[in-house]
């Protein structure tokens, strides 16, 4: 039941506002107490955004600029560990300068957030969207999950604090963002009210595990094969625990603000009676769709997945939808080097999961949009032309990359051969 | 400043005025493994005491980590927590700030709470210099203590930039053709960190043993006079050092009475020594090299040479002991 009178009592204002913009509105919304700051592009404009919340006395935090990755977010981190609520970010290679770190995190089951604004990995030095990023931590006990939206950014930070500090999963979170395409993109976003929130995200407790000298504990004593396999059970049962407790907490972000996530995991744009399915993460989505929506007037029965939650990856919810597909393609907007088919990583992930349905359509991989460059619909649409031939295709399809046989121009290559 | 003004100063920090008053309460206790004669230990246990129970504690990595707190057998009965090698600063920067907000907010009740981090010499001089700089410009009540053994001790003994000047270590051993492979001088943190975080009011060198109290003492300044604040500790180390545990005591005050290890503290900008190797006859570094198996290779021009350096700290630099600067007063003239 949307109402007007329901939406105006939860939300406070309409605004046009970045990815980034988003996430600080979202941070500053959630209460954070302490948050720490790097520079780097694209992820930084959220830092600058909640330094000037402050400057303007809009927001009451902590706020510590860091001598780099690795320190923003051991800070982050420790903070979490004495029941601050926290929150981080990074891009690219400053993402992986905070490796040790992030691993530490995950393991002491701390529930920072992160924003990751996805960038490229040096070298060469590249500013432009890629997920080898975020990808890096998907082993390690981090939720991550890509928005594709200012408004999905605002909610998923928000959502993402819930399932992060549940007492069942208590892992850190990582709301992963295309770099310069939500990053830099403005659109209108509804800015709930801080009472609206305050009812979705209870208070973070961490209950026995707070680090306070009314609860003197140790936390991480140095551990062998005497009882690390436990924690590392621990860890696990956790990232699966997390499942549920997503759904769970979708399920009243929607019933308080009626935002449209019938499903969690993934939302699928004319699927019901697609023969032919593409899934992809992040804003490649909006090409996606439009191409959809052409190739749909002309009667080709085609739909896409655009994937949100990539750990705790849906495994069950993706085989139910897309082994009903007769053909499959995925876009990976990574690589996996010398990987299983020297495929991308979400076509692995995808095709693992695929192994286990009971019919399995046939899918190809499409490397796309990599160090930024752009992905038209004009891409997709090829891309769906031939995975309705899948059978004859290859099974690793470069989109728009210079090869031998064409160098010098930047034609869409996406129909010629790969590898 | 007189003997009142002094104790004027640290009024609030309840320094010890003799060993009788030390506190009886242990919050560093039963439960590690480190090595008989281990004065890094040592360093755990008396910070611990001055500071008292209202405190939280980061370990960086290092022997201190490993040999102290393997799992189920902690014995700190503080609340503490492991950091990663680098991350001493930043530890505790994020407690410290956890901590204000939270009370700052009204969801912890207000009180004063420390928050000390302990890193080795790797780790907090070398690998989280960076971060222990960053936490020295921020204005968050914290202590970092560097406790240097002037190795790598949980690794096998490698050499850091605190091993001194040819010291035999497992990546710098004595060789047919090289008997000298650690050619670099120590490096000085205390005073780098001193020089180039004018706000931070008090940074220190101590030694766990001597003068009794004296470091016992400083975290109690350090911890008292707002801010964040250093202090590096010399700890010698049997295992590392190569000696009898029981000279660690003997080693520590040698260390400090050769002048090799200066000890002083630097408060709000004005250096005091806490044992004035520079005014006082400074036994022969010789008597302090010669007792540890980590110099055994040592010929007369490698203890001539040692000399040399330390008597150079001593005499020609413009702040003896702690600046390594020469001239600025000629330059003046």
């Amino acid at each position: 039941m949307t109402t007007e009178a329901v939406l105006k009592d939860v939300y406070e204002s309409e605004e046009l506002l970045t990815g980034t913009d988003a996430v600080a509105q979202a941070v500053r919304l959630a209460d954070v107490d302490v948050f720490s700051a790097y520079p780097i592009r694209p992820y930084t404009g959220v830092m600058d955004r909640l330094a000037k919340f402050i400057a303007d006395g809009k927001f009451d935090a902590e706020y510590i600029i860091a001598d780099g990755e690795h320190s923003q977010f051991e800070i982050a981190k420790h903070a979490s560990s004495v029941g601050a609520r926290a929150f981080a970010g990074s891009s690219g290679t400053g993402w992986l300068y905070a490796t040790e770190a992030l691993a530490a995190t995950a393991t002491d089951r701390l529930p920072v957030l992160a924003l990751v604004g996805n960038r490229a990995l040096d070298d060469p030095g590249a500013f432009g969207v890629e997920h080898n990023d975020a990808m890096l931590v998907r082993d390690l006990g981090w939720l991550i999950v890509w928005a594709s939206t200012a408004q999905e950014a605002l909610d998923t930070t928000l959502i993402g604090y819930r399932v992060a500090e549940d007492p069942k999963v208590r892992m850190p979170c990582a709301v992963a963002m295309d770099g310069g395409y939500l990053t830099h993109s403005q659109h209108m976003v509804k800015i709930p009210t801080k009472e609206a929130v305050k009812r979705f995200l209870p208070p973070y407790d961490l209950g026995k595990r707070r680090l306070h000298p009314d609860n003197p504990i140790s936390i991480a004593p140095q551990v062998n094969e005497d009882w690390g396999m436990e924690i590392r059970r621990q860890n696990w049962e956790a990232a699966k625990r997390a499942v549920g407790v997503i759904r769970k907490a979708y399920d009243e972000f929607e019933s308080i603000f009626h935002a449209g996530y019938p499903n969690p995991f993934f939302e699928e744009f004319m699927t019901s009676d697609a023969d032919t399915i593409i899934v992809g993460m992040g804003t490649v989505s909006a090409a996606a769709k439009t191409a959809v929506r052409q190739m749909r007037k002309k009667g080709d029965k085609v739909g896409y997945i655009k994937l949100r939650w990539f750990r705790p990856f849906p495994s069950e919810e993706l085989r139910k939808a897309l082994s009903r597909a007769s053909h499959l393609g995925v876009i990976d907007r990574d690589f996996a080097h010398g990987g299983p088919d020297d495929a991308g990583v979400l076509f692995t992930d995808i095709s693992s999961a695929l192994y286990r349905a009971k019919s399995r359509p046939p899918v190809i991989d499409f490397i796309a949009g990599l160090a930024g460059r752009e992905v038209s619909i004009e891409d997709v649409i090829a891309m769906f032309r031939k995975v309705e031939k899948a059978e004859e295709a290859d099974v690793v399809n470069w989109v728009r990359v210079r090869e031998k046989s064409n160098r010098g121009s930047q034609g869409n290559s996406s129909g010629g051969k790969s590898d | 400043m007189t003997t009142e003004e002094k104790m004027e100063e640290f009024k609030g920090a309840n320094l010890y005025s003799n060993v009788h008053k030390i506190d009886l309460p242990e919050f560093y206790t039963s439960g590690h493994r480190t090595c008989q004669g281990c004065e890094s230990a040592l360093v755990m246990r008396d910070f611990i005491k001055a500071a008292g129970p209202r405190t939280v504690v980061t370990g960086a990595t290092g022997c201190m980590y490993v040999a102290n707190t393997s799992y189920m057998t902690t014995p700190w009965v503080v609340p503490w927590m492991h950091t990663q090698l680098g991350g001493g600063g930043s530890s505790a920067v994020g407690m410290a700030a956890g901590l204000r907000a939270l009370m700052r907010k009204g969801k912890i009740p207000k009180e004063n709470i420390n928050v000390i981090n302990f890193s080795g010499d790797l780790g907090g001089g070398d690998m989280g210099i960076g971060g222990v700089s960053m936490a020295l410009q921020t204005d968050y009540n914290l202590l970092v203590i560097m406790y240097d053994n002037e190795s790598a001790a949980n690794t096998d003994i490698q050499a850091t930039n605190m091993t001194p000047w040819g010291a035999q270590t497992t990546f710098s051993p004595t060789g047919t053709k090289e008997r000298i492979m650690h050619k670099r001088w120590k490096k000085n943190v205390a005073a780098m960190l001193a020089v180039g975080h004018p706000n931070c009011k008090y940074v220190a060198t101590a030694c766990a043993t001597f003068p009794p109290m004296d470091y016992m003492n400083k975290v109690k300044k350090a911890l008292s006079i707002g801010g964040p604040t250093f202090i590096h500790t010399l700890d010698p180390c049997p295992k590392g050092w190569d000696y009898h545990p029981r000279y660690s005591g003997d080693l520590g005050q040698l260390a400090v009475k050769t002048g090799v290890f200066p000890l002083y503290e630097i408060v709000r900008g004005e250096v005091r020594y806490t044992y004035d190797a520079a005014a006082k006859k400074r036994v022969p570094v010789r008597e302090y090299l010669e007792k540890q198996g980590r110099f055994s290779h040592f010929k007369e021009e490698d203890y001539d040479f040692f000399q040399q350096r330390v008597d150079e700290m001593w005499e020609e630099w413009e702040v003896p002991g702690i600046a390594p600067i020469r001239g600025a007063l000629k330059l003046r003239k």
